[in-house]
């Protein structure tokens, strides 16, 4: 039968087409240099030439934002990819093997959980100094127990299904079944599950960029743009509004894309509809 | 929260007992908390260079034979006069007598002995030796009587005095000054939580203790120029003297809770350069690099307009100062030339940056600047402890920028290639040492002129901008200072209305 398509996966599809669109297209182009600055036109207004006008340093506001989002999203799709298939291979390895290792890892994911992704990324920066590859670091890091979780519970339903018992009836082994018969199985949850962590991602970056240890100048972000804004507050409310409101439409997006994205691929979901 | 509370209800009491008792003076506690962007390590000044603990402590904690007022003119302190013989080379100290330290012990002439001993040895880590080197001699005549002797006649000497590095200290607590600082000021250290306050109390037994208004002081540390500015609007601090944020100063002039102060300091920013490392001990590039810096555009976009350009090191209020801004004006293309010239163009360079606003601010422009002149600056935002220990004291970096608050610091170029500068000039060192040695002013300035342009020819740093003191303070509190010719702040002064 088939179903529309739910609200939630339109709205965030949108919303994340606009933000992917925005990074995509710095690649090539922004409307200015986003590092060009221009002191003396200062706070400008939002004008043809500067579409949102400019930052304290005289710099292209909308061009910042762009370069921003390519940065955002060059965090966030590495630290999931990173953090989902360290994660994804725990699970499965967990599942596959059971016993022992199966508590071992799972102990060892209730630590990660427990850790504090924050504490992590100040402790990598006081070590190795602030960059944007630890705070990729850091973001990896906190998704691996999350996908361990998802992975290794989506994994256990499926080993007792029928054809994986005819597949250990034939003789495969354990790691040859995980990658060829669980693993496919189990990619729409962990599909879902990124497309979330996604959004959890980008506020994690945000966030660590707004204290200094994400990304460092001049590469643009829009949690330094917001730190950044802060003492701006009443010179120039615009410096902080724009840049929360674009951590507000990538977060919203790929939440309501991964919300929309499991009721699509949840059977029981899309039956109740 | 619950400290402000309180004081709020010891007012509200105490005003109603003044109505009570008409004209009874009043019985509340006058506190007052200030904040400071700078958290030292250590709390002995003469110990560690870090400009806050003077700020905090001397002559508040911590009392040196001499002091100064804000127009920098020398008073007597611990000494209550002295004489100097003709030849400029004795100094005969008239000590205050019945002073004790705070923790009971009394101060007399051995005590003086002792600080100076204890600067001038061997292994000392004063972070201003160059003070004592002129000393031959310090002599205890009698208990309240210290004559020191000099090889060198030195026109700074009662100035430099009245610097935190001369702090006299006792032998019975100079080791413990680290975490807890004993003086024999007009205010006693009460506690130090790291990373949050230091606490002051009144010193009762203080020679002009019925003088002094405040009966406690905190200091809170809050680096943030962002939350420096929001518990200045919340009252959750009562005065900022050296307020970070330069863009909201406007706003609190404009709101009648508070008032607002630019002065200067004697701070000189400069984006240092390691005279004694690759690239930087070459001329060019040092060149270059202040052909590369628009100092305009930095005190526009980092300071929003409140400083004063500098073209070398010394202080645009002081005496002998030269204009010296001119000497490699702003001219990218020339950087540029000069870069490949040396071959430097292309490379990447790095600026260590310590954790206050106006350096942070002054990076980020410097680093656009150098990269428009092809060189990739890469901007290392670190905290302040790894500066000290890093840049300051291993002279570990490329480029960094600091504010020298120091007075008459031009010496630190004297200092040789064990100081950070890596700057090594024999003849700026005679240079130096004949400015301390001439007496006339006249030939003095001019001498201070010769080494101002010594040092902008030379290019030794990027010179930028004298340090503004921009103040924020409560309305109803008097005594603070506008400017501050040295690195201290007195409070026994200051007063609540």
């Amino acid at each position: 039968m088939k179903t529309r398509l739910p609200v939630n996966f339109l709205i965030g599809a949108v919303l994340v087409a606009l933000v992917l669109g925005a990074a995509a297209l710095s690649l090539v182009w922004t409307p200015h240099d986003f590092a060009q600055m221009n002191i003396k036109a200062k706070f400008g207004p939002a004008s043809s030439t500067y579409w949102l006008g400019t930052d304290q340093l005289g710099r292209d506001v909308v061009s910042q934002l762009m370069a921003a989002a390519r940065n955002s999203m060059t965090v966030a799709l590495a630290a999931v990819l990173i953090g989902g298939s360290i994660g994804t291979a725990l699970g499965l390895l967990a599942s596959a093997i059971g016993g022992w290792v199966e508590d071992l890892v799972m102990r060892i994911a209730d630590i990660g959980f427990a850790f504090p992704a924050l504490l992590f990324a100040i402790m990598l920066a006081a070590v190795f100094g602030p960059s944007l590859t630890n705070a990729v670091l850091a973001i990896s890091f906190i998704n691996i127990p999350v996908f361990a979780r998802v992975a290794r519970a989506s994994a256990n339903q499926v080993w007792t299904r029928e054809y994986v018992a005819a597949a250990q009836a034939a003789g495969l082994n354990r790691a040859v079944i995980s990658w060829d018969h669980i693993l496919p199985n189990i990619g729409a949850a962990i599909i879902v599950q990124a497309t979330i962590e996604f959004a959890v991602a980008i506020l994690a970056e945000a966030a660590l960029s707004y204290l200094g240890l994400g990304a460092q100048p001049p590469a643009p972000s829009w949690g330094r743009m917001l730190s950044e804004a802060q003492t701006l507050m009443y010179l120039a409310p615009q410096l902080a509004i724009y840049p929360g409101l674009c951590i507000v439409a990538a977060v919203l997006g790929f939440g309501l894309l991964g919300d929309g994205l499991r009721d699509i691929t949840d059977p029981r979901l899309s039956r109740e509809r | 929260m619950s400290y402000l509370s309180l004081s709020a209800a010891r007012v509200a009491a105490s005003l109603a007992m003044g109505a009570l008792l008409g004209a009874a003076p009043a019985l509340a506690e006058t506190s007052i908390i200030i904040g400071l962007q700078q958290e030292p390590t250590s709390l002995d000044p003469t110990a560690d260079a870090t400009a806050s603990i003077d700020g905090m402590l001397e002559t508040n904690v911590y009392e040196s034979l001499t002091t100064v007022d804000e127009s920098g003119e020398v008073l007597p302190a611990l000494a209550k006069s002295w004489e100097i013989s003709e030849d400029g080379l004795t100094y005969t100290f008239k000590l205050e007598e019945g002073v004790t330290y705070h923790d009971g012990t009394t101060f007399d002439s051995a005590d003086v002995v002792y600080a100076f001993t204890r600067a001038m040895a061997e292994g000392s880590t004063n972070p201003s030796k160059g003070i004592f080197k002129p000393i031959a001699s310090v002599t205890a005549v009698d208990p309240s009587t210290v004559e020191i002797k000099l090889t060198e006649k030195d026109a700074f000497f009662l100035f430099n005095l009245a610097q935190g590095d001369a702090a006299i200290v006792a032998e019975e607590s100079a080791d413990a000054n680290n975490t807890t600082p004993i003086g024999t000021g007009p205010f006693k250290f009460d506690s130090w939580t790291r990373g949050d306050k230091l606490v002051l109390v009144k010193n009762p037994d203080w020679r002009d203790a019925a003088d002094v208004s405040l009966d406690k002081v905190t200091f809170r540390f809050i680096a943030d120029a962002a939350a420096a500015s929001a518990a200045m609007m919340a009252e959750e601090v009562d005065a900022f003297p050296g307020f970070p944020a330069p863009e909201l100063m406007p706003q609190f002039e404009a709101d009648p809770r508070f008032k607002t102060e630019i002065g200067s300091t004697e701070g000189e920013v400069i984006l240092a350069m390691n005279n004694s490392k690759p690239p930087f001990n070459d001329l060019k590039v040092r060149q270059a690099v202040s052909y590369a810096i628009n100092r305009d555009e930095i005190i526009d976009g980092a300071m929003y307009g409140m400083a004063v350009p500098i073209g070398s090191f010394y202080p645009p209020h002081g005496p002998a100062y030269e204009d010296l801004t001119g000497t490699y004006p702003h001219d990218t293309a020339k950087a540029k030339e000069l870069f490949t010239e040396a071959g430097v163009e292309g490379t990447t360079m790095t600026l260590r940056v310590p954790p206050f606003p106006y350096a942070m601010r002054s990076a980020e422009i410097i680093q656009a600047e150098l990269s428009a002149a092809g060189i990739d600056a890469k901007v290392e935002n670190v905290e302040w402890g790894f500066w000290l220990e890093e840049v300051y004291k291993k002279k570990n970096y490329d480029m960094t920028i600091i504010a020298h608050t120091s007075p008459n610091d031009m010496g630190n170029f004297a200092k040789g290639p064990d100081y950070f500068y890596g700057y090594d000039n024999p003849e700026f060192t005679a240079l130096w040492d004949s400015i301390r040695t001439e007496s006339d002013p006249e030939k003095r300035n001019a001498l201070l002129k010769q080494g101002q342009e010594e040092l902008a020819q030379q290019a030794v740093h990027g010179f930028l901008f004298q340090l503004p003191r921009l103040s924020v303070i409560k309305a109803n509190i008097d005594g603070f200072w506008t400017s501050s010719p040295v690195l201290y702040q007195p409070l026994a002064g200051v007063t609540v209305n």
